[in-house]
């Protein structure tokens, strides 16, 4: 009979908290719903116009030979070979990549060796997760080995990636394998070596985030060490692992792009790129379309891992309510 | 009081159970300070719990009943003593899943929904889908949170997120409950109500408590028995019998009740005076 009365009290109280919770729910889903989503796409689009006005204005009010400070140059030549005109960089991607009849138009060449690239990227990315995060493992299972691979974590980042390359290069020729070692195998490797490291820092963080208060509970529910991990750790390590795993995109990127350079891979963007810079001054406009295309595929592979963010919503809820 | 009056009659394991539900044989415990300067958190501890008993630890800041808390709870070991919990060791109690455990911070899982907070325990101990979730809506029913089944908890308020964790502690049947200052970081209308519930929950469930708190009314309201520690070292100064009746029987009335008074008042003698002081009915000084 106590249970009744309990419980009537308690339905009193809680009404005007469920209450209050609704329409603050409501208001912020409701009102832009569709337009929301597209929100941070428009403030994109609205950053790079901005970004094309700030460079035509440079060049307009800028002098030719650029500003300069005495014998120090701080502002660069503004001619049109130094900085072509927006409108010159994008009409020439839609021109024929050479005067070769039959050429495929310029943006369609960059799009396809964008391609190869993304491709050896998300590989490299793959590689990078997978290392990373085995290495975190082991750092929190193991205080030890916490002590032990973290500074030599932290150390490998100072080895510039150029100096890797020929070595990988190497190493991969030398390999037997049953299969034979393809060049865009030791650019995915290489790559990888920049990737695996925001990853291995950011799910050690998350994977050591829970506090003692959820530890202590899950040892007093007698929990093993899997079981721990499985239900707590990992669930707990998402928040600090999105934006590692998103760097690592990014990272894996510009590694691919680096590696295809100094391993002198052909048929990617960062190739392209050294070539392309050839025509710096008979075709001015030409250097721009792959660097164009690099930042394409860095937005690309910051954007997949965005979408895989909202499928792990559910794991964020704690930086929400925080 | 359908469901879950069935739900407590299952719940002191053995029945006729002749071991106490926690023994307390001259614990110490005693924590390695800086520079050799140990600091002792616990001196000749002696203490029985017995079954379906409701007993509260209180003292001052620094008197250890944290610390013997988690003794008993096996989060932490004695320097010397023993700790048995329904006559076996607290260790095997905890891997046997013997008590039921709720801390000042409800502690729920963010990313878990209410229900599945509940389950928690029980998926972890392997309890099959079906009798998880029919357990976890008794335990929803229990504490009146049925409407807030899939809600998550930065959705609740305080006191309903403590009302959830009490349900995630009570979720295996335990015949004991461990709570360190449960209610401790809730406001004062929460805090009553709370305490009348969780007097009705230990009537239906029959599992014995043992409390922590810094609060003379609510260990009198709460108790069968009151534990008062002093500080420097951690001992026990002295055990006042609150005796106001077997738990169901109490309602919200008996904070107005003199014999709920005389208890307060003996119990916060007790903690300023020592032992000497204590008025002699009811209490017994071990």
């Amino acid at each position: 009979m106590t249970t009744g009365v309990a419980e009537a009290g308690d339905a009193a109280v809680v009404a005007p908290s469920a209450a209050a919770l609704a329409p603050a729910a409501r208001r912020s889903r409701r009102l832009p719903a569709a337009l929301r989503a597209l929100r941070p796409v428009a403030l994109g689009l609205a950053a790079l116009v901005l970004l094309a006005a700030l460079w035509e204005l440079v060049k307009a009010v800028v002098p030719e030979d650029g500003w300069s400070i005495g014998e120090l140059r701080v502002l660069p030549r503004t001619t049109d070979l130094a900085m072509p005109h927006v409108s010159e960089m994008l009409a020439r991607l839609g021109e024929p990549l050479t005067s070769q009849p039959g050429a495929d138009p310029l943006w369609l060449a960059v799009l396809r060796a964008g391609g190869t690239s993304l491709r050896i990227a998300a590989v490299s990315w793959v590689i990078g997760v997978v290392v990373g995060f085995a290495l975190a493992l082991l750092m929190t299972r193991f205080r030890v080995a916490r002590s032990a691979v973290l500074p030599l974590v932290v150390l490998s980042q100072t080895v510039p990636l150029i100096a890797l390359a020929p070595l990988v290069k190497g190493w991969g020729a030398k390999l037997e394998l049953g299969f034979t070692w393809e060049p865009w195998m030791s650019v995915a490797v290489i790559a990888s070596y920049l990737a695996f490291f925001p990853v291995a820092v950011g799910a050690l963080r998350g994977l050591t985030s829970p506090d003692t208060l959820h530890r202590e509970l899950f040892a007093g529910y007698a929990a093993s060490w899997t079981q721990e991990l499985v239900r707590l750790r990992l669930p707990a390590s998402v928040p600090h692992l999105l934006p590692a795993l998103r760097l690592a995109a990014t990272s894996a990127v510009l590694g691919v792009v680096v590696a295809e350079v100094s391993t002198g891979m052909p048929g990617g963007i960062g190739r392209m790129i050294l070539e392309f810079a050839n025509f710096a001054s008979s075709d001015p406009a030409k250097p721009w379309a792959p660097i164009f295309g690099a930042v394409l595929l860095g937005l690309v592979a910051s954007g997949a891992v965005a979408l895989l963010g909202t499928a792990l919503r559910r794991f964020r809820r704690a930086e929400v309510a925080a | 009081m359908t469901a879950p009056t069935t739900a407590g009659a299952a719940a002191p394991g053995t029945p006729g159970t002749t071991a106490a539900a926690v023994q307390v044989s001259g614990v110490g415990r005693v924590f390695p300070g800086e520079g050799g300067r140990a600091v002792t958190a616990l001196e000749h501890v002696d203490l029985t719990v017995g079954a379906g008993e409701f007993v509260s630890l209180i003292g001052p800041s620094g008197c250890g009943k944290s610390t013997l808390l988690r003794l008993i709870a096996d989060l932490d070991s004695p320097t010397s003593g023993s700790i048995a919990v329904f006559g076996r060791p607290a260790r095997e109690a905890r891997l046997g899943h013997d008590y039921g455990i709720a801390f000042q911070q409800a502690g729920l899982l963010p990313w878990r929904t209410v229900r599945a907070n509940i389950e928690l325990p029980l998926s972890l101990h392997g309890v099959g889908r079906g009798a998880r979730r029919e357990r976890a809506d008794e335990m929803l029913a229990l504490v009146g949170l049925a409407d807030f089944a899939d809600h998550f908890p930065d959705q609740l308020s305080g006191g309903m997120q403590q009302r959830v964790a009490i349900a995630r502690a009570l979720a295996e049947r335990p015949s004991l409950l461990l709570m360190d200052e449960p209610f401790g970081a809730l406001d004062e209308m929460t805090r009553e109500r709370l305490q009348s519930e969780l007097v009705r929950i230990c009537a239906e469930t029959r599992a014995a408590v043992v409390f922590v708190t810094h609060s003379i009314p609510e260990a009198v309201f709460l108790s069968d028995r009151v534990v008062v520690m002093s500080a420097r070292p951690g001992r026990i100064a002295g055990i006042v019998d609150v005796g106001l009746g077997r738990s169901g029987d109490r309602g919200d009335g008996l904070r107005e009740d003199a014999a709920y008074f005389a208890a307060v008042t003996a119990v916060r003698e007790a903690l300023h005076g020592g032992a000497e002081s204590v008025p002699s009915r009811g209490v017994e000084t071990r």
